[in-house]
């Protein structure tokens, strides 16, 4: 019944404070494919952005491999998406952006709502922000251009950074990989290029902010992020999107190269509604010395499958992957991660925190694989799982492939309930059970978000908090 | 009007077990009472049942604070009206530090008073207040940003919940068991912390098995507490009685074994 359909959203819209939409707006975008995939929209897609022929080619190549493939029969249910009843491409504006004002009243308004203009100001040396299929705005702080940062759209690289984009995307991940790169790399449209010079440290974080507003939407932006010798960028995605009873679907593909000496620290804090679907591949390379960091929140979306992972390539890399899944009512996070050791005295860290709660499932799914030849690697995985009620449900799946004997690694996983002499001992300091609860999963998560620059641990422990509210009366 | 008046109170576990069965006592503002009994009599049910446990239930009597029946209510609720209970066991928080538990729980009972509306104190004010009251009981500065009672040592734990009650100004203060753990340099700060408090404002009950607590914050009352109910009550030299002579001539025939 509809009416019954409307007050469910209406309720999750009451806990979800990113669930508003600009409902007007849709009949002004700039361009809209129709529903469904198939050879003609991809065709559409790169004529109307007037890609080079063999972006032409490596689109309906990979659409071919998406045909192909079968969808993945582990991780979360795939099989109730409805891919013809997706819009795979939106330009919601003609032109890009590099000032707040020039966007588009309603469209601004979303950004205003979200905070993004206010945060560039105050801690971010660049930001991009895409709505739907594109970047409407982006802008990288004049010092970091003239030290010869690289901080585009993924579509303006293509145009400006040709035989760079083309030298590297899809090496990392290849369109074939599985069956949702290889619907990005058919449909890919948005995302971030960055290219870090030799030597150089961007202090602040770069942003790039994910928005879907149209119902039914696909996104599938591509980032491909070059880190050069001795160089560090730390950069940060952020995703929401508004409430419908229909699906949406939000498969990206990032690609990183970090090279000798040079550090990368990717961090996502992901708040989709709940009715996204989340199946995004993310990978990187890490050379001699290199430091790779994933720090990867997953709290919103219907179903996410994402595991970051880190090819140790150079002697002596390091890797570290920092994982929180959160899973309410309706929501399955499929999180971990993924670290392959092939260079010498390598070593990484996989720490992966769940919490599920009102039938919500959370889970670690991670591989850690050693290659033969990669002697004196570390590597240690902790996690743990924090199950709210009894209708909720934690799994692990730890799978381990070593095929060195030289190598030093250690597991720990931890299962544990919420106690009720833990909620007691708080309350009867004056919390109500509600602020325990989450003081509880704050002090869980802690670990991790001491990890994240301040405005971002206050966001994090805020968006628990929003979760933990609605769990409760 | 009484602080705390408990009336024929009763408490029984979940399976219907009656821990607590009858118990009658007042205590004003001013007043320092001490419960002493011997283990297994049900004390510390009945600082729980005060506090507002929810394994433990009220089967008869009720619990008034200022005049108001409490006794429904629950934790949140009566700490916020000015109950505190120090902890015997005080529970581990990994990841909240001191100091951010202590500023949650100060805006919990100031939005409570302020009908449910946010009213956060001031990070300046609230640290201040915190680093005062950190020296004045001996809590060493480092325990402010560790993980409250997470890897504590008995007595930092105990230190720790009289800080609690410093900086929450409770109406009545239960303190349970807490000079267990204790040597003397930390139960004299943490007897003194309660002596300091007990005044105009606030009153203090002290469930204790032993005397020696009683040496250093000296009661106005003391009840002896046997198989759940007060069956003496009488001045301070009560407490010097019953650590002389044991808790024998108060036990009644038949409950001997029990409360051994």
């Amino acid at each position: 019944m509809s009416t019954t359909e409307n007050d469910v959203v209406k309720e999750i819209r009451s806990e979800y404070q990113y669930g508003f939409s600009n409902p007007d707006e849709a009949k002004d975008y700039f361009f809209k494919s129709g529903r469904g995939l198939s050879h003609e929209v991809v065709e559409a897609i790169a004529e109307h952005k007037n890609e080079p022929d063999w972006m032409r080619k490596f689109r309906h190549k990979a659409l071919d491999y998406f045909y192909a493939r079968p969808l993945p029969a582990w991780g979360g249910n795939v099989a109730e998406i409805d891919f013809d009843s997706i819009f795979y491409y939106i330009k919601p504006t003609e032109n890009q952006v590099d000032k707040w004002e020039d966007l588009p009243a309603d469209i601004l308004d979303t950004w205003d709502k979200l905070g993004i203009p206010e945060a560039e100001k105050k801690y971010l040396a660049g930001v991009g922000a895409q709505y739907e299929s594109e970047v409407v705005y982006h802008k990288l702080q004049e010092d970091l251009e003239r030290k010869g940062v690289i901080f585009l759209d993924m579509d303006s690289a293509l145009r400006e950074h040709e035989d760079v984009v083309k030298q590297y995307m899809g090496t990392i991940i290849p369109s074939n990989d599985n069956k949702f790169s290889a619907l990005n790399s058919a449909v890919w449209s948005g995302g971030s290029f960055i290219y870090v010079p030799p030597g150089v440290r961007i202090e602040m974080p770069l942003q790039a902010y994910f928005r879907i507003n149209a119902e039914n939407m696909g996104q599938f932006e591509r980032t491909l992020i070059i880190v050069d010798e001795d160089a560090y960028v730390h950069y940060v995605e952020g995703c929401t999107a508004p409430i419908y009873s229909s699906d949406s679907l939000h498969s990206a593909v990032v690609e990183i190269i970090v090279k000798p000496r040079g550090r990368c620290r990717y961090t996502t804090i992901q708040n989709w509604s709940n009715n996204v679907y989340n199946l995004v591949t993310k990978r990187a390379v890490a050379h001699e010395d290199a430091t790779m960091e994933w720090v990867d929140g997953n709290l919103g979306s219907k179903l996410t499958m994402k595991y970051p992972a880190i090819w140790l390539m150079g002697d002596r890399a390091h890797g570290e992957v920092l994982s929180i899944a959160f899973a309410g009512k309706g929501q399955h996070q499929d999180a971990g991660g993924k670290v392959v050791h092939v260079g010498k005295n390598t070593s990484s860290v996989i720490t992966s925190k769940s919490i599920s709660k009102d039938g919500g499932r959370a889970g670690y799914r991670g591989l850690l694989e050693v290659a033969s030849g990669a002697t004196g690697s570390k590597s240690k995985v902790v996690c743990d799982a924090l199950i709210l009620d009894d209708e909720s449900r934690s799994d692990t799946y730890p799978y381990i492939k070593v095929d060195e004997n030289d190598v030093d690694l250690g597991h720990e996983a931890t299962v544990s309930k919420i106690g009720e002499e833990q909620l007691f001992y708080l309350m009867s300091r004056g919390l109500s059970e509600a602020e325990a609860s989450a003081m509880i999963v704050s002090g869980f998560v802690e670990p991790i978000t001491k990890e994240l620059p301040l405005e971002y641990a206050v966001e994090m422990n805020r968006l628990i908090q929003l979760q933990m509210e609605g769990s409760v009366g | 009007m009484a602080l705390l008046e408990i009336k024929n109170l009763h408490v029984a576990l979940e399976d219907g077990t009656p821990i607590v069965k009858g118990v009658d006592l007042t205590v004003n503002t001013n007043e320092k009472h001490a419960i002493m009994g011997p283990n297994g009599s049900g004390k510390s049910t009945l600082a729980y049942a005060l506090m507002g446990h929810p394994a433990y239930e009220i089967t008869e009597g009720e619990i008034l604070l200022d005049g108001v029946d409490v006794s429904d209510l629950g934790a949140d609720e009566r700490g916020q009206r000015g109950l505190f209970l120090a902890f015997q066991y005080p529970h581990a928080i990994p990841g909240v530090t001191v100091t951010s538990f202590l500023r949650s729980a100060i805006n919990a009972k100031r939005k409570a008073a302020n009908g449910g509306e946010d009213d956060p104190i001031a990070v300046k004010e609230f640290r201040i207040e915190m680093l005062a009251a950190m020296e004045h009981l001996k809590v060493p500065r480092e325990l402010a940003q560790r993980y409250l009672n997470d890897g504590f040592s008995g007595g930092e734990k105990k230190r720790v919940e009289i800080l609690q009650m410093a900086m929450l100004k409770p109406r009545i203060a239960v303190l349970d068991e807490t000079d267990s753990g204790l040597d003397i340099d930390a139960l004299r700060v943490v007897a003194n912390g309660v002596n300091e408090l007990v005044g105009p404002e606030m009153g203090a009950l002290v469930i204790t098995h032993y005397q020696r607590i009683l040496n250093y914050i000296t009661p106005d009352h003391v009840h002896v507490f046997v198989d759940g109910r007060i069956v003496a009550s009488g001045g301070a030299e009560l407490a010097q009685k019953l650590e002389a002579e044991g808790y024998e001539a108060f036990i009644p025939a038949g409950v001997a074994s029990e409360a051994s």
